[in-house]
């Protein structure tokens, strides 16, 4: 079954064609990461009218590197939620019109199960049940995935996503965008036990994450740095983006397997747009030969936001009999807890 | 309209959602908070806090909108939590839509609200955060329209 899948829940507008929701024909991603503002921001491409303009040409594109005209699509999935009104509203109305005048099913798509599914679209894929760290700009959550559709939220972050404390980080230090790149690149020539970072653990049963700290402690560590006198032991900027970064990644790790371990599954999966980070899948793919379980991520491309990964959990939804109505409108709020259960058809 | 001011110091992150549960409580549609401060200096504990004020159910995790832009929450009154951190300039303000939010009828609480005081509506209530030290933090309430100082007075008022 060929499924297009459209994504204007954030910045980008994207759209990918997946065949049975794990065989990519085409992923297309119209990002204008490469544009920076004179401060340091990028251009956020989440106007309604930039994906105005892009949706068109994407889509189009996403079928001609697919092979494949309209009429060889067998649905369309389409993210509804989470994320901005405005931007969602663009790519619903285009793919209910899409729909309707295909005559094809229109499958409401949450983003978040996107990026959980994301694993599917490489060759070599987990056997359910895993545990999944979805891990972004906008999210930090665990995930016991315990089939297609059948997900327990063990754990979130209270405030900062990892990859905002990345940015924000990159921010202080006076770094370009966008920071998780940046400082990873930085920390390769800084010491990472140099400076300790606090590690917010919460308490100890807990797998919810909290990055405000470190990045106010960074912070602060950063103002009485700039004054201090330049001389041998003072940390360099690379000492603090790797002792950050090392923070970070530690709290990740130590949070996912601990997850694992209490459901007791035999992989481990990352995903979102921190996944890239090489520190962090070096230390989960230790963590997970100490452990002997299978550690899997997706590549690159798919970790960040792509209308593939919306594909395949909607060809997912199709299997569990789920169409949009007329009516369907977007969810700037969807927790993962509001999707309908598997039925039982989509196993 | 003379400026209505009141300052606070709080020692904690619990102390400072604390106060934003006394804002929060004060709070109707329409009220736009406007938070100004460094990184760190405690503007989304203080939303917390009005969430709490605003009665929006405690199972409600209240995260930064700085990527999102936008979080909308449920409670007495919607909570429309904004953040203007990654945003390049005003004009992407406005074609985000963001704009909006301010005439929705709900509360908001907008973050690096001094990056374009022009685009606030005049009834706002600014909440400068400055970082003392490692733990405490001071908060100044200010505003010229008098429904900022109806909520400064109110908030004088009740130690």
């Amino acid at each position: 079954m060929n499924i297009l899948g459209i994504d204007t829940s954030c910045d980008d507008t994207s759209a990918g064609v997946v065949v049975d929701g794990r065989r990519v024909l085409s992923s297309v991603v119209h990002s204008q990461v490469e544009l920076h503002h004179p401060h340091g921001g990028v251009v956020p491409e989440l106007a309604s009218r930039e994906h105005l303009k892009n949706i068109l040409p994407v889509v189009q594109e996403a079928l001609s590197k697919a092979g494949l005209r309209m009429a060889d699509l067998d649905g369309i999935a389409v993210t509804v939620g989470p994320g901005l009104v405005g931007s969602l509203l663009v790519g619903l109305y285009y793919a209910k019109g899409l729909a309707y005048v295909r005559g094809i099913p229109l499958i409401p798509v949450n983003h978040l199960e996107g990026h959980i599914l994301s694993i599917f679209l490489e060759e070599e894929v987990p056997e359910f049940p895993f545990v999944a760290l979805t891990v972004s700009g906008g999210h930090t959550s665990i995930y016991h995935v315990k089939g297609y559709g059948d997900y327990d939220l063990m754990g979130q972050t209270l405030d900062d996503a990892a990859g905002e404390a990345f940015d924000k980080v990159a921010k202080i230090l006076g770094l370009g965008y966008p920071g998780g790149v940046v400082i990873e690149k930085l920390a390769l020539d800084g010491r990472k036990d140099r400076i300790d970072f606090p590690r917010a653990y919460l308490s100890k049963d807990s797998l919810d994450f909290s990055f405000s700290g470190i990045k106010t402690a960074v912070a602060l560590f950063v103002k009485a740095w700039r004054n201090e006198a330049a001389g041998n032991d003072k940390p360099t900027i690379a000492d603090i983006a790797a002792s950050f970064q090392e923070a970070v990644v530690d709290v990740l790790v130590r949070k996912l397997m601990i997850a694992r371990k209490r459901v007791g599954a035999r992989a481990i999966v990352v995903a979102g747009g921190v996944a890239c980070n090489r520190c962090l899948r070096a230390r989960l793919s230790e963590a997970a030969a100490q452990d002997a379980v299978e550690f899997f991520f997706p590549r690159p491309e798919y970790c960040t936001d792509n209308g593939a990964m919306i594909a395949a959990a909607g060809y997912h939804r199709l299997l569990n009999g789920e169409r949009a109505q007329p009516s369907l409108d977007v969810r700037a709020r969807y927790p993962i807890g509001d999707l309908l259960p598997p039925t039982g058809r989509g196993k | 309209m003379k400026e209505a001011r009141v300052r606070y110091r709080t020692y904690s992150d619990q102390e400072t959602i604390g106060l934003g549960r006394r804002v929060g409580a004060l709070l109707r549609g329409g009220d736009v908070l406007a938070l100004a401060g460094e990184l760190g200096s405690g503007k989304t504990w203080f939303t917390k806090g009005v969430a709490v004020g605003l009665e929006i159910p405690s199972d409600t995790i209240i995260t930064s909108p700085s990527f999102t832009l936008v979080n909308e929450y449920e409670g007495r009154w919607p909570l429309y939590h904004m953040d203007a951190y990654r945003l390049g300039s005003l004009s992407e303000f406005v074609s985000a839509g963001l704009e909006e939010y301010f005439y929705m009828g709900g509360v908001v609480v907008m973050e690096w609200a001094d990056r374009w005081p022009e685009i606030l509506p005049d009834l706002k209530l600014k909440v400068e955060f400055v970082i003392l030290d490692e733990f405490t933090r001071e908060i100044t309430f200010s505003g010229n329209h008098p429904r900022a100082g109806e909520i400064v007075e109110k908030l004088k008022k009740e130690p």
